[in-house]
């Protein structure tokens, strides 16, 4: 088989994940795209680690190792930013990325204040200030 | 490194002769496999990238991921195959499965899945992707897999190599594992702290309404007589719907 077939796949596997991390807009469907990301680089990994194998009798197998230990990380990766988006919506009530500006500089997303549209009659909203406040109190 | 070097010359001197004999005009059963499989798993990674209903996102970066475990069985690597199999199709997904249940994604299609910046995203993948397919096809053209013998990748070569050369960072890799083990509870735990906190501080308000306020709540607005009892109830049927 061509090498080329295999890294053609995982480049573009790996663009489309691009796209989605910066087009997409709730937290868990840009945690999907990272695991394209992620399974494309693997891809590449054992397309490698294969061709090597045989064309330079590499005993090794460091490519295959180095994918295994990626699908481990994103096996924690997925766990840790999956709490991360239920403690978020847990506290926000939303898991939009572009909603979550309280670090941003300069332009707000409604056009007001995070104080006034903390104090919006949204359900979850008025929850995290209650909490808020009872952190502070 | 001596290693590379070796892999350099000869990679180069018994790979192009091969490649060069197999053209790309006339691919083998093994590359038309690869190819259809190809196309199947990268179509559905576009869907899972561009559709608007969330649950068929996940559905179909099932399909992706499992076009890419048959891709590993393609290219001989079955350990890795049946990890993929195991990980991300039975558990990567179901964890994502059961992250958009606890968000309440909407079921039907959802209008704003996409962000504003669609149009600046999708330049950058194209030419991401013109520039990486470019690049790769240009340096890895005449190079050449050769698949037959004993498969890369079985279970016996895997573990072997894993736990002769491969130990120290497995064993690291276990410990990074409980790790984010013990990360996932602890952020979910100060969510049920800070949830068991204002419930105590809820029910002490409903009850010292009528005593008069409460210590701890001065910056709090406090509620009314009659929208005090119902506020609290509120509240808490919130906390047992999060809860559950």
């Amino acid at each position: 088989m061509h090498l080329a077939y295999p890294v053609v796949l995982s480049a573009l596997l790996f663009c489309t994940g691009l796209y989605g991390v910066l087009a997409r807009r709730n937290a868990i469907l840009v945690l999907m795209s990272v695991e394209l990301m992620l399974n494309a680089v693997n891809l590449n990994l054992v397309a490698f680690d294969v061709w090597l194998s045989r064309a330079a009798e590499e005993t090794l197998h460091s490519g295959q190792a180095l994918a295994l230990f990626t699908i481990a990380i994103a096996a924690a990766e997925i766990g840790i930013g999956l709490a991360i988006v239920l403690a978020v919506h847990r506290n926000r009530g939303t898991a939009d990325i572009d909603k979550l500006r309280d670090t941003a500089e300069g332009h707000d997303p409604d056009g007001t204040g995070d104080s006034v549209s903390d104090s919006d009659a949204d359900a979850p909203t008025t929850r995290a200030a209650v909490t808020k406040t009872e952190a502070t109190a | 490194m001596t290693f590379a070097a070796a892999a350099g010359t000869v990679a180069h001197t018994t790979t192009t002769t091969a490649a060069e004999a197999q053209g790309f005009l006339s691919p083998t059963g093994v590359e038309i496999a690869f190819l259809l499989v190809g196309l199947v798993t990268f179509g559905a990674a576009v869907v899972t990238v561009t559709t608007r209903q969330l649950v068929h996102a996940a559905l179909w970066l099932v399909v992706a991921l499992g076009g890419l475990a048959v891709e590993y069985l393609l290219l001989t690597a079955e350990f890795i195959a049946w990890v993929q199999v195991l990980i991300y199709v039975g558990s990567v997904v179901v964890l994502l499965l059961f992250g958009l249940m606890l968000t309440r994604a909407p079921i039907g299609r959802s209008p704003d899945a996409d962000s504003g910046n669609r149009r600046v995203a999708l330049a950058v993948a194209v030419a991401a992707a013109v520039a990486l397919v470019w690049v790769v096809v240009d340096a890895f053209r005449t190079t050449w897999i050769d698949l037959d013998g004993t498969p890369a990748g079985s279970t016996d070569v895997t573990g072997a190599s894993l736990f002769q050369h491969w130990v120290l960072p497995f064993e690291a890799l276990s410990v990074l594992l409980l790790a984010a083990l013990v990360g996932a509870i602890v952020l979910s735990r100060r969510a049920n702290t800070a949830a068991a906190a204002r419930e105590a501080t809820t029910r002490e308000t409903a009850t010292g309404a009528a005593n008069g306020p409460p210590s701890g709540s001065a910056s709090q607005p406090t509620p009314g007589p009659a929208s005090g009892p119902a506020r609290a109830s509120t509240a808490r049927r919130r906390d047992a719907e999060g809860n559950r």
